[in-house]
């Protein structure tokens, strides 16, 4: 199977043999931004400085850094209501997201879209999604136009183990597998569907399980080993860009905070939580570096205040940021819009 | 196919029918824009393009990849057709019948009609979702519904109903060229109607509406086959000395209330009929816009003339009754007199 490397072709210690340090370095800091930017962000949310809901992925983030950045910039990926790893990690700005959680002006969406409709198409982000399952059908659609216009990018759908049950999964996996479509559909099973546990809404142990009902292929990754998840993904990316059809991979990781910031959680103990730390995903990257010789404690502290520091600029930046002006409600529906009529 | 060999009128101009219409909009906007692509249900191969017809001898034209038959699955044929609108393509996509868009009124409603809005207006989505809607074929409730009402609420799309053969071409161009969602109805029963379509290229603005007969006693506004119904009335009526002016909005979202405003203005007197059901109905919003701006205008009660609140049945004689024909129009004509 043709494996192409991502990171470059610059000659670079290798500490795995086939990720390049680089790579893995990236994807340690990408992990590091993720955290940092939901953290940030919950303690804001707990302080009262953003409206509405958000939903925090930590935990999750070896899904979403492993697998965007297996992927080229011009691929697409559809996202989900717990979207702010997927974005960062595609790429999409900070300041511009953090500004959009604050409803500010200078945000991604101008204040309009707020934490679940985050997008940013100009690195093939085709949205975060408040509807459970929406991505799906999209990142079909992206791998029809692709294939229309005779590219080779495939789309990336990421989903949870709650969306694995909607037609609209369902529907999405037969027609991407009846015309070869290269979509990665990419389940981050994180165990909670909301507040229902994966196993009170699957009869089978796993999702990847269903592929096989649609004539594709699929694949368990350990989806809070963030090299594990990079080289399944770059693999199988590989493989639909040259033809070979859609995939089905399934990441189990776990999900450690609430469904939303203020969740109760009355839906599992806290032991479970508590025995979750031990598979923490950035901890285990770090120390498979440290063990490979490519990150010590002093490169590792830099790392995180860099990050610190991005996300900081990022706050202050939102904060500074100017409120979107009233009769901007009423703006960006149509594309020339009729006058006085909508 | 349909230009080669349709017939001329007196005037030589051709007739074609709604549904030859509609194929030569797609076949000449797909010869002229290769981002263009159709999929539905049995748009490729059933009986040579769609039930009815209309996309056929596409897939001969333009081959598998641009006309392609999908699974029966409503929802990814909207859905992906708004993703790949998203993404550089102008798809047409068919949901076969409008009774069946229940089942993608997700991806439609929820991501089609918002993603630009809730985006920050960054990006545009250049989709057409066809269907045909209506009764009087003795299809029955779940094959004859008349739903432009749905669309029509919500913010973020275009929703178009076009009567005559050329209206349904020029706006099913401007549909496809049109870089924003278009729900585009069409109406089972005008199918197979004719009339004069103009040679060569045109396109028709939306929200524009059309003045199918000029009159000065009463403004009737028609959806549809009730566009025909009100133009038997108005022939009906014209013996009596009544005069009657017909108004076809052909979109009913954006709504050129202006034209109709200055009918009423003119008349006094107004009538809309639409086959979808009364309640809710896109009636209603006509009315209470006219009566907005032109209430002293009014010297009667505006009527409505619509399907009666049920299902629309099966058999003949109850479908009638369900539905609004030319009768029911003359009758609130008079009721306003």
């Amino acid at each position: 199977m043709a494996v192409t490397d991502v990171g470059g072709a610059r000659a670079v210690q290798r500490v795995d043999n086939d990720i390049d340090a680089d790579t893995q370095l990236d994807l340690l800091r990408v992990m590091l931004r993720i955290r940092c930017f939901e953290e940030r962000a919950e303690a804001l949310f707990l302080a009262g400085e953003l409206p509405g809901f958000i939903h925090l992925s930590i935990g999750q983030e070896a899904c979403a850094a492993g697998a965007c950045l297996a992927l080229r910039r011009d691929d697409y990926i559809t996202s989900t209501h717990r979207g702010h790893g997927h974005c960062l990690a595609k790429c999409a700005p900070a300041e511009r997201m953090m500004a959009e959680l604050f409803a500010k002006a200078t945000g991604s969406c101008k204040g309009k879209g707020g934490s679940m409709h985050i997008a940013d198409f100009s690195v093939g982000m085709l949205g975060a999604n408040g509807i459970v399952g929406g991505g799906a059908n999209l990142a079909v659609g992206a791998a029809i136009a692709a294939r229309l216009r005779q590219t080779d990018q495939v789309a990336l759908c990421f989903f949870g183990d709650g969306a694995a049950n909607r037609g609209t999964v369902h529907e999405a996996s037969n027609l991407a597998a009846v015309w070869k479509l290269p979509v990665i559909f990419f389940c981050e099973n994180n165990r909670y569907a909301s507040t229902t546990a994966a196993g009170a809404a699957l009869s089978i142990e796993n999702v990847a399980d269903r592929a096989a009902g649609y004539g594709m292929p699929g694949v368990i990754v350990d989806g809070n080993d963030a090299l594990a998840v990079h080289r399944v993904v770059r693999e199988w990316a590989a493989h639909a860009r040259s033809g070979g059809g859609p995939v089905l991979i399934e990441a189990k990781t776990y999900r450690m905070r609430g469904h939303y910031v203020g969740d109760p959680q009355l839906y599992r103990a806290t032991d479970e939580v508590e025995a979750q730390r031990a598979r923490d995903p950035i901890d285990r990257l770090a120390a498979t570096l440290a063990g490979a010789g490519l990150l010590d404690l002093a490169r590792l502290e830099r790392l995180r205040a860099e990050v610190a520091e991005e996300i900081e600029a990022a706050v202050r930046f939102a904060r500074e940021s100017p409120l979107p002006s009233p009769e901007d409600a009423l703006a960006d529906l149509y594309v020339n819009p009729i006058e006085r009529m909508p | 196919m349909a230009v080669a060999t349709a017939p001329r009128t007196e005037t030589g101009a051709r007739t074609l029918t709604y549904v030859e219409a509609l194929n030569e909009a797609l076949r000449e906007e797909m010869r002229r824009d290769p981002a263009v692509f159709v999929m539905g249900e049995d748009v490729a191969v059933w009986g040579g393009g769609g039930v009815f017809g209309v996309t056929k001898g596409l897939v001969e034209e333009f081959g598998e990849a641009r006309v392609r038959d999908t699974p029966i699955s409503e929802e990814i044929i909207a859905a992906s057709a708004i993703g790949a609108a998203a993404t550089g393509t102008r798809p047409v996509a068919e949901i076969m019948y409008v009774d069946f868009i229940g089942l993608a009124m997700e991806p439609i409603v929820n991501q089609a009609a918002k993603m630009r809005y809730m985006f920050g207006g960054k990006i545009s989505i250049p989709v057409v979702i066809r269907a045909q809607q209506g009764g009087g074929r003795g299809n029955a409730a779940q094959h004859s519904q008349s739903l432009e009402a749905w669309f029509a609420h919500i913010p973020g799309l275009k929703v178009v109903v076009p009567t005559t053969p050329a209206d349904a071409k020029g706006l099913l161009k401007t549909a496809i060229r049109d870089d924003n969602p278009v729900i585009f109805l069409e109406h089972k029963v005008l199918y197979f109607t004719k009339g004069e379509v103009p040679e060569g290229e045109y396109t028709i603005p939306f929200g524009q509406a059309d003045v199918k007969r000029e009159g000065t006693d009463v403004t009737v506004v028609g959806i549809h086959t009730q566009v025909l119904e009100a133009l038997k009335a108005a022939e009906e009526l014209e013996s009596e000395g009544i005069s009657v002016e017909v108004i076809d909005p052909r979109t009913v979202s954006p709504l050129d209330i202006d034209t109709i405003v200055s009918s009423v203005k003119k008349t006094g007197r107004l009538v809309v009929s639409h086959q979808a059901y009364e309640q809710g109905g896109v009636g209603g919003e006509i009315i209470a816009r006219v009566v907005d701006v032109a209430f002293d205008y009014l010297d009667a009660p505006p009527q409505r003339v619509c399907g009666k609140n049920v299902p629309v049945p099966y058999a003949e004689s109850l479908e009638r009754a369900a539905l609004p024909y030319k009768e029911e129009i003359v009758a609130a004509i008079r009721r306003v007199l």
